[in-house]
């Protein structure tokens, strides 16, 4: 067990599948000689040569289609997209193509590749680079797309996602690439489908994923140590599959919920979760489902503007008060 | 060496010639009947559609066979192709047989792809067809990796890339020949230039109208070829493919008639009299016809007597699409995932995701 950084989690496991086998191979803008845009792969072109480790120019929709065809030859590319609203260059591949290409061809070939991808606001990139937008993709049958928010969880899905048969989008987040966390060295692949219970709780379900799913851990921990409070953390961990009986039995045992999502509100993934806990635990809900999401603006520059939009841990704490506020019981 | 050597050594040469045009007739006769065959299966296609057998879009090779019969014989059996959404002819000429590819379009079990993916998405791995794919330049990023994948295992196949001429102006073109040039990938782009994009003509689509020479901008050889002649395509395809096999991605320009509409409903009002009546002479199977009969490799006779047997071919195809089932409802959930995962949904639409509990009280 070694305490390392997100970043450094998704290095190594990436260096680590390279030696594995052969197999696999990472694409992608700058991720040679640059060593990444965020240096997930430094070293690893000097290790493993320029086959392994293949530059690309920019050209996600090539590249991205590239990596789709050599997937059904049997290798396992490994993308990356720089930022995930790149990759909307790239959506009728993945949409159109990487998802359908098993089903559409009555199952005859597999697409085994990963799209690794970055998203989160919060950076001040402005409008176009500050998106959350794994809900098109976690609309789309065909593709999985998981969300770690730790690194364990982030060597555990790369892990799994690589070896999976299936077309992965991996979704990596701005803000988490620097946290730290204990990662047990040897950490087994996660299986892809299933949320995770982070903290275990009686009053209250917080519901997240990536960033937002951090938050809900630290505002659980805070409102223990000085409310008292006993918060259950649903880490969703998967997007597509979603892990709904999950979600729901801790829904039924806690009677409320406060679902927290990077992303716009408006048909947001917090709406299929609220939707998916009205149809499995309509009569254990002692409140509404809230939801605490991003405001529905392109996100501004100015630092004032932009923290305004995006959800914090204050929100998530209002949202939290107010919820067992209309639940009418308080510790 | 006594006398007779010499004279065995001259009749041997006359053998030879005489088997290499034996052969060499043999060839042009086996285009002829693939092309035939690509000429009725398509004709029946049409009729199966219009009598509602056949569902969705139906786009038609007529008019293309020529090209279809000559690309095909430049590749070995293991090499890939890729086409786009009028491939019937291509899965055929792929060595598919034409009793799959018609249950396929009926939508049956027994279809290439299962009853999966329609007229647009033939696909077997068996004879390395990887696809045709129904969006505009869909396979250009995709069959690119795949020529990324054989020269990643150190493997001699190439990869062919059929389009449209229509396909050139689509950002997919411009990156995957960019791609392929760049990684030297073992792939020979075709454009099949049949001069219109659906109802808009090359001139009103393309600022460089002869197509073959946008891979200048790659570095990349290319060649326009007349494909109405399937010698001549097929001459044209070998020397793109011996540049693929040699690591040198090629763009051929094939140049084709669409005899009908862009597809089964399409009546084509959008061309004019002329462009109609120029048509009629530009069939290429009654163009390649007329060349074996005046180059003596086969008779009336013998091509009434191919006419004849395709045909039949044709009734036992159409009959075999309509004999083959219909996939079960059961097997809806099946090709969603190739492995399975925990949590994959299969709720029909009309069940909830949660069984609803009874109200308290009520019988449930």
């Amino acid at each position: 067990m070694s305490v390392i950084t997100y970043r450094q989690a998704l290095h190594d496991t990436l260096r680590a599948e390279l030696a594995r086998d052969d197999n696999v191979f990472l694409m992608g803008e700058e991720i040679g000689l640059f060593e990444g845009s965020y240096k997930i792969t430094a070293g690893l072109l000097d290790e493993f040569g320029p086959r392994r480790v293949r530059d690309t120019p920019i050209a996600e929709e090539g590249f991205t289609g590239a990596a789709i065809g050599a997937a059904m030859l049997g290798l396992r590319p490994v993308v990356e997209i720089m930022t995930i609203n790149f990759s909307l260059l790239a959506l009728d591949q993945i949409v159109n193509h990487a998802a359908k290409i098993h089903g559409m061809f009555g199952g005859q070939l597999a697409v085994p590749m990963v799209i690794r991808t970055p998203g989160g606001g919060g950076q001040q990139l402005g409008a176009s680079h500050s998106q959350n937008i794994e809900l098109y993709y976690s609309f789309v049958p065909g593709l999985k797309v998981v969300a770690p928010s730790t690194p364990a969880d982030a060597k555990a899905l790369l892990l799994a996602a690589i070896r999976d048969d299936d077309p992965v989008l991996f979704l990596e987040n701005l803000a988490l690439y620097n946290t730290k966390g204990e990662v047990p060295a040897d950490c087994a692949p996660a299986t892809i489908g299933k949320a995770h219970i982070s903290r275990e709780g009686e009053d209250l379900t917080l519901i997240g994923y990536s960033r937002m799913a951090h938050v809900a851990r630290q505002v659980a921990e805070e409102l223990a140590d000085s409310e008292g409070l006993d918060i259950e953390v649903v880490d969703l961990r998967s997007l597509r599959p979603l892990d709904r009986d999950t979600v729901i039995a801790s829904v039924r045992k806690t009677g409320a919920a406060v679902v927290l999502e990077d992303d716009w509100l408006t048909y947001g993934i917090g709406a299929e979760i609220a939707a998916s806990i009205s149809d499995g635990a309509f009569d254990h809900l002692d409140a509404p489902v809230r939801r605490v999401a991003m405001a529905e603006v392109p996100l501004p520059y100015a630092k004032s503007l932009e923290t305004a939009a995006l959800p914090s841990h204050d929100d998530v704490v209002t949202a939290v008060h107010e919820t067992l506020a209309a639940v009418g019981r308080r510790r | 060496m006594p006398a007779p050597a010499k004279s065995t050594a001259a009749t041997s040469t006359r053998r030879r010639t005489s088997r290499t045009s034996e052969a060499q007739r043999a060839k042009l006769e086996n285009y002829y009947r693939q092309m035939l065959l690509v000429r009725r299966f398509e004709e029946r296609a049409q009729r199966a559609y219009l009598q509602a057998y056949i569902g969705g879009y139906c786009h038609l090779n007529l008019g293309e066979e020529a090209a279809i019969v000559g690309l095909l014989d430049a590749l070995d059996p293991h090499d890939y192709l890729f086409t786009n959404y009028r491939e019937h002819g291509y899965a055929i000429a792929k060595g598919i047989e034409p009793e799959r590819v018609m249950a396929e379009l009926y939508g049956r079990t027994d279809g290439v792809s299962k009853g999966w993916g329609g007229s647009m998405h033939m696909f077997d791995v068996e004879h390395r067809l990887l696809g045709g794919y129904g969006i505009v330049g869909g396979q250009l990023p995709i069959a690119t990796g795949t020529a990324l994948a054989l020269q990643y295992q150190d493997r001699s196949e190439v990869v062919m890339c059929t389009m449209g001429d229509g396909t050139t102006a689509i950002g997919a073109f411009h990156e995957s020949l960019n791609l392929a040039a760049l990684w030297k990938l073992p792939i020979v782009y075709v454009i099949i230039n049949n001069g219109l994009g659906m109802g808009t003509d090359v001139a009103h689509a393309s600022a460089e109208p002869e197509l073959y020479k946008r891979a200048a901008a790659y570095r990349m050889p290319s060649a326009r070829v007349d494909g109405a002649d399937p010698e001549a395509t097929a001459s044209a395809a070998l020397q793109a493919v011996e540049a693929a096999r040699g690591g040198t991605p090629y763009l051929l320009e094939v140049m084709t008639e669409r005899l009908r509409g862009h597809s089964v409903v399409d009546p084509a009002k959008y061309r004019s009299t002329d462009e109609t009546t120029r048509l009629k002479g530009a069939d290429p199977v009654v163009l390649f016809a007329a060349r074996l009969l005046e180059r003596g490799v086969l008779d009336q006779a013998a091509l009434d007597v191919i006419d004849t047997e395709t045909a039949a071919r044709i009734d036992a195809v159409a009959q075999f699409a309509e004999a083959s089932p219909e996939p079960d409802v059961s097997t809806l959930f099946d090709h969603t995932y190739a492995t399975p995962v925990p949590n994959d949904s299969r709720r029909l639409p009309g069940s909830p995701l949660f069984a609803p509990a009874p109200f308290p009280g009520r019988p449930a």
